[in-house]
């Protein structure tokens, strides 16, 4: 009951010894949180700013963690090894099953013959290239769809729909239309990252806090300022896991396309060159291309995304106690 | 008189309504406590004071410009820092660039963190947090602040701090703050006027005014509080079945 509650009584310059604690109110001040605690401007900044220290954390210095590096390769160095090995006993013919340094011999020739720069550097220029155009076309349509309700209700289902279908399903019709040119390959990587950006999108903009809605209404936002100062920032962890998912459809897509569409006025990519491998039935080459093609893949991801992946998260304090 | 309320109420689609011919004005510069039990709807109040929702009947007349907000969590953008989190509501009233480093400085500095600008909502305490969003209320500049539950959820040291802080800003700044509380020590701490609101639906029941004397003398404050208490007890009894 507070009706009952004492007020903490506390003497003020009066040792203990003195004994008598009767007959002296004048000589007392009397606390509670009922009433001032502090004694003025001073007192108050000199009281927050102990609380502040005593609640905040200590920053912690972060230094190179190296299991973060070695353990990876401690792991790839395992898979070689036990590939080797198993090559090595000789249970298939070999040009069925090639071992890692009849692959790396392979790589080092083509590199030779110029074709892995080419093919890397054909398939990577096409592949960010889409990518970029397709951020570009997704992001204020995401937006959009995820800010109107009614374009949400009429248009979501048929985009979640694109995103599972396969892009490759996209390669007939378009080498109809298109004929053999980049145009083909483009429109194949549109159609597989355009959905899937779009859906992260909008799943990073459902799972915003209603709170920030709310906030921006009362700061005075407007229906434009709300989606790109509020909305969109806040999004941005959704968002670049829709990102990152679209770069993996733009990727998968365009070798999808290489390798069925080879000829014309299309390059020579990377999946041309696993298709050229499987025409000459060398299996070296069909694998000297899908390592390429991995090894660019986890290259895109640890040098761009990751960092910007752990930037953002670690800025909003979302990284603590992760297994990253 | 920046606020009045006549006979307002409020209900959500066929429900019972959660307010019901609500009654109040409240002065110019004016410090009042809005104090009741849960389902009171002391939030829906605040948020229709707010414009973030519609009374369904009744009329109500607050400042045109609007009115600031403080809600229960700090509700602080984990992707700005403390002080670009308030240079965005200058921003968003259209302070030019140069104004709004000024003036989130200023603002920082009377809520006492003026170090603490550069940091990150996630590294700043509980108590920190919602001094940064006080801070961003007041940098709307309205007449009129809402806060509801403000320290709710705070530790009772920081709290009572708070209290201190806010009641020292209030006086410096000279803003009409309607506060939402369910707590009567609280509401008689904080408020010139306490409005008690009953429950389901919610309606100003009785008014009591907090005179100088009991923010220092502890037994009248205690008596104040116990008498409210007491009112409010009998408001949550009537609900017994």
């Amino acid at each position: 009951m507070p009706s009952k509650q004492t007020p903490v009584v506390e003497p003020v310059e009066t040792p203990i010894s003195t004994g008598s604690i009767t007959g002296q109110p004048e000589s007392r001040k009397v606390h509670a949180a009922l009433t001032r605690s502090s004694t003025g401007t001073e007192d108050l900044r000199q009281l927050e700013a102990g609380l502040d220290s005593l609640q905040s954390d200590a920053v912690r210095k972060s230094r190179i963690d190296w299991s973060r590096i070695l353990l990876p390769v401690a792991a790839l160095a395992v898979l070689l090894i036990v590939w080797q090995v198993y090559v090595s006993l000789g249970i298939k013919r070999r040009d069925l099953v090639p071992g890692p340094l009849d692959v790396l011999g392979q790589l080092g020739t083509l590199w030779g013959e110029g074709k892995t720069q080419e093919a890397v550097w054909t398939s990577l220029q096409r592949g960010v290239v889409g990518f970029l155009i397709s951020v570009a076309i997704a992001t204020p349509v995401g937006l959009l769809l995820a800010q109107v309700a009614p374009l949400r209700r009429a248009f979501g289902p048929l985009i979640s729909g694109l995103q599972v279908l396969p892009s490759v399903a996209w390669v007939p019709a378009a080498i109809i239309w298109f004929g053999l040119t980049d145009g083909t390959v483009y429109f194949v990587v549109f159609m597989g990252a355009i959905p899937s950006i779009i859906n992260g999108l909008i799943s990073g903009v459902d799972q915003i806090p209603p709170q920030y809605r709310s906030v921006g209404k009362v700061l005075g936002a407007s229906r434009l300022q709300l989606a790109l100062q509020i909305i969109l920032p806040a999004a941005l962890p959704g968002y670049l896991g829709g990102l990152k998912q679209g770069w993996a459809f733009s990727w998968r897509s365009l070798m999808a396309a290489e390798i069925i569409a080879v000829g014309g006025s299309i390059g020579f990519g990377l999946g041309s060159l696993l298709d050229q491998g499987r025409v000459l039935s060398d299996m070296t080459t069909v694998m000297a291309a899908i390592l390429l093609i991995l090894a660019v893949g986890i290259l895109i991801e640890l040098l761009v995304f990751a960092p910007i992946e752990k930037r953002l998260l670690r800025r909003r304090g979302l990284l603590a106690g992760s297994t990253r | 008189m920046p606020v009045v309320l006549e006979h307002l109420g409020k209900r959500f689609g066929d429900g019972a309504p959660v307010l019901d011919d609500v009654n109040a004005t409240i002065g110019q510069g004016e410090f009042v406590a809005l104090l009741g039990a849960s389902g009171c709807g002391k939030s829906t109040l605040l948020n229709i004071m707010a414009g973030l929702e519609a009374p369904t009947s009744g009329a109500l007349e607050v400042p045109s410009d609007g009115a600031a907000f403080m809600f229960q969590d700090a509700a602080l953008f984990p992707w700005l820092t403390a002080r670009e989190n308030i240079e965005l509501a200058l921003k968003l009233r259209g302070v030019s660039k140069d104004g709004r480093r000024i003036k989130a400085d200023e603002l920082l500095e009377l809520v006492h963190l003026g170090g603490a600008g550069d940091k990150r909502p996630h590294e700043l305490s509980g108590g920190m947090r919602q001094r940064v969003a006080l801070a961003r209320s007041l940098a709307q500049d309205r007449q009129l602040l809402l806060m509801d539950e403000p320290f709710a959820a705070l530790d009772a040291i920081t709290r009572d701090l708070l209290h201190d802080e806010l009641e020292r800003i209030w006086k410096e700044t000279g803003r009409t703050i309607v506060f939402v509380t369910h707590n009567v020590r609280e509401a008689v701490r904080l408020g010139q006027r306490v409005l008690l609101l009953s429950s389901r639906p919610g309606r100003v029941v009785q008014e009591w005014n907090v005179s100088e004397e009991h923010r220092t003398d502890a037994g009248l404050a205690g008596q104040l509080t116990g008498i409210i208490t007491a009112r409010l007890r009998e408001e949550i009894r009537r609900h017994a079945q």
